[in-house]
């Protein structure tokens, strides 16, 4: 039996050899989009499975409610990646795209599960092996995740009550 | 704009006034342009000098890669502020990715998205500059002139008011250690203390280079072409022939296709410390001694939360009026690394992305959010000689980044900064004191988190490290082996460039580098000016 030492640099080497295929195997697979990110069905099958990990404990907790705010924070998601620069947009790209593979999704992510499936459990076991893994670049890719989607969720003026922020004053008439 | 507002908006009275302002995203065509001289960001640097060389009576094109955006704009909601003000949407990242960098883009740079803090260069810092980088005109008395110009300029002053209890907390916290404190001066006019400064001033009170430096360059004839990325110059011999930019689109994202080229008799560089030395690389400037790029310093940044039993309403107030300079006068200044201590502002979105981990327990620090205190600690760079900064290199596709590795010489201040900041906090009450750290958590009493901080693991990606002050990789020196730019400002070895920013400096500053910024290239402007025109230079005034 191997040492479970070994299992991790087997896992390892599987990591760095699909994330350096991972964007371009997804750039041969999707239709040209040489530029702005674009979120497809894949990129937002992946968002629907991390958003409620990663807001877990700010989102509404079940209901029409729950749902429409992932819509929305998906939506601010989008529209913020599109603010980045382009070089930035190909590298999220890239991110999704990685993430869409099912591969990639068991063995360097560890979600057994398609995305849609998935629980929020596996996915926040997912979050916290990568925000503490040994690769920066599997790290770098939660730092990416958790600014985006907590960028969305508290730039929405819809949930500052709960945290108690009043927002700017109202008398300039913003 | 059906947007009924109170506040005059002083940057759309001059634009119907007749300013000569040119939004490059709408340009049918190319163009070619010219110009005396051509500025080359508009930010600290690239303000002053555009005011002191247009009343000089030279003919001033500034060219500025953001938008021009003004009060009106000013909402105060990082949603709008972040992705049209900032570089990168305020999500600029070293090549890594563990350090974020705040910077401007927009008119005014910086300066029109700054805190406010005013501090003159430290007499440590010039006397560094004097021994080491043989700039023996840098001393504290010749350039007190140049500091009380711009001073006066920009309504420098003491802040009078009470400092929000973001800032009180600092103070009453370092007083009970002993440690001392000052208050920061601030540039503003009738600031309204609101505490959005970092979304752009909705009243105009702050002294920004938008409504300052720029509006009178402009009133003396100067043009500003804005949504205009300078990619590149043109050499022929040791001169500079023409300048190449891209004009980008009303989003500042996707460039339109134009081009834009102009030529001048001079040309200032102020595009920022990454800005600034990428345009040079891209240009392949002549680079002797291999410094172009290099020691870059960013006053590497680690943040310290904690929580209160009282409000503490970070977001309300003036940002920044309470420091400490103890922690830079503690060793030599070529010793262990110093560092300054200041507040933060703390708003919802800079908040939840600064705040380590997600889910329940990032929930629960965001719901008691007024109660959360903030301080910071900026890492003085580039003394130690084990502190050499980072380099600034260039993407494929020509757009920088600049490599920043952090090693021992800097967790070691990061580690001590912890420390200080968690007993500081502690001092004044708080009831939880929480590092940003991805293995921190919100420790309970003093000796609970001396220990844990002495014993977390400090790498990259693991300890948050952010930095609004990017400085260096075009160094000025009295020595052509460590300076590309002398003691004038002028690139040695192009005859007709002048760099004008904070690229220029051989360290770090620290101390908020602004009116570093303000009090250099005021100097090195009127140098140029009476270069130029032969005759004395104008003094600015309010």
């Amino acid at each position: 039996m191997e040492t479970p030492r070994r299992t991790f640099l087997k896992v390892g080497g599987l990591a760095a050899l699909t994330l350096a295929v991972g964007g371009g195997i997804y750039r041969a697979t999707h239709p040209a989009t040489p530029q702005r990110f674009v979120l497809d069905g894949e990129a937002r099958t992946v968002l629907e499975a991390i958003v409620p990990a990663m807001l877990a404990g700010a989102l509404p907790p079940t209901g029409p409610a729950r749902t429409a705010a992932v819509g929305a924070t998906i939506e601010h998601v989008h529209a913020a990646i599109n603010g980045l620069p382009l070089a930035a947009q190909k590298e999220v790209q890239d991110l999704f795209g990685l993430l869409a593979l099912a591969p990639a999704r068991r063995f360097l992510a560890g979600v057994p599960e398609a995305w849609g499936q998935a629980s929020t459990a596996q996915v926040a076991a997912f979050l916290q092996s990568w925000r503490l893994h040994r690769f920066t670049m599997l790290q770098s890719a939660y730092f990416a995740l958790h600014d985006l989607i907590f960028g969305a969720w508290y730039a929405d003026p819809s949930t500052w009550a709960a945290i108690g922020y009043p927002g700017p004053i109202k008398e300039l008439g913003v | 704009m059906s947007d009924i507002r109170i506040i005059p908006d002083p940057v759309a009275a001059g634009v119907a006034a007749g300013w000569k302002v040119t939004d490059a995203a709408n340009l049918g065509a190319d163009q070619a342009m010219t110009a005396d001289v051509v500025v080359i960001g508009s930010g600290a640097g690239g303000g002053v000098t555009a005011e002191i060389l247009a009343l000089a009576g030279l003919d001033v094109l500034i060219v500025e890669e953001g938008a021009l955006r003004s009060s009106r704009d000013f909402r105060m909601k990082e949603a709008e502020a972040y992705p049209t003000l900032y570089q990168e949407s305020a999500a600029r990242k070293t090549a890594d990715k563990s350090i974020n960098i705040l910077q401007g883009r927009t008119v005014g740079g910086s300066t029109t998205v700054n805190w406010t803090s005013s501090f003159r260069t430290p007499e440590p810092t010039l006397a560094f500059w004097q021994s080491r980088f043989g700039l023996k005109d840098y001393s504290p008395e010749a350039l007190a002139p140049w500091f009380a110009m711009m001073e006066q300029r920009l309504n420098v002053a003491e802040w009078t008011m009470a400092p929000n209890e973001n800032n009180e907390l600092l103070r009453k916290g370092a007083d009970k250690l002993g440690i001392p404190v000052s208050t920061i001066r601030r540039n503003v006019r009738g600031c309204w203390n609101l505490g959005y400064c970092g979304m752009g001033c909705p009243t105009n009170a702050k002294q920004s280079m938008l409504v300052t430096t720029i509006p009178s360059a402009l009133a003396h004839g100067a043009r500003l072409l804005t949504h205009a990325r300078a990619e590149r110059f043109a050499f022929t011999g040791d001169s500079i022939e023409r300048l190449e930019l891209t004009a980008m689109g009303a989003d500042g994202v996707m460039p339109t296709g134009r081009k834009i080229t102009v030529r001048a008799k001079h040309y200032v560089l102020a595009g920022g410390a990454i800005n600034s030395p990428a345009l040079l690389l891209r240009s392949k400037a002549p680079n002797p001694h291999d410094l172009l790029g290099k020691r870059t310093f960013l006053h590497p940044t680690v943040i310290s939360s904690a929580v209160y039993e009282q409000a503490v309403n970070g977001f309300d107030g003036a940002p920044q009026t309470i420091y400490s300079d103890h922690f830079l006068h503690t060793s030599p200044i070529d010793g262990p690394v110093g560092y300054k201590l200041e507040a933060p502002p703390l708003h919802p979105v800079l908040l939840s992305t600064t705040m380590q981990g997600f889910g329940e327990q990032h929930a629960a620090l965001m719901q008691q959010f007024p109660h959360v205190h903030g301080l910071l600690a900026l890492l003085r760079d580039g003394f130690h000689p084990e502190s050499n900064g980072g380099s600034v290199g260039l993407r494929g596709d020509g757009s920088p980044v600049l490599d920043y590795p952090l090693n021992d010489t800097i967790w070691d201040g990061v580690k001590r900064s912890l420390l200080t900041m968690a007993e500081i906090q502690f001092a004044s009450g708080a009831r939880g004191v929480m590092p940003v750290h991805e293995q921190a958590h919100m420790y309970r009493t003093w000796g609970e988190a001396k220990q844990a901080i002495a014993e977390l693991p400090y790498r990259t990606h693991l300890m948050r490290v952010v930095s609004a002050h990017v400085m260096g990789g075009v160094p000025m020196s009295g020595d052509e082996k460590s300076g590309l730019v002398g003691p004038d400002g002028r690139y040695r070895a192009l005859r007709n460039l002048s760099v004008h920013d904070g690229s220029l400096f051989p360290t770090s500053i620290g101390a908020n580098p602004q009116l570093s910024i303000y009090g250099l290239t005021a100097r090195l402007a009127s140098g140029l000016a009476e270069a130029l025109t032969g005759k004395p230079a104008p003094r600015v005034a309010a």
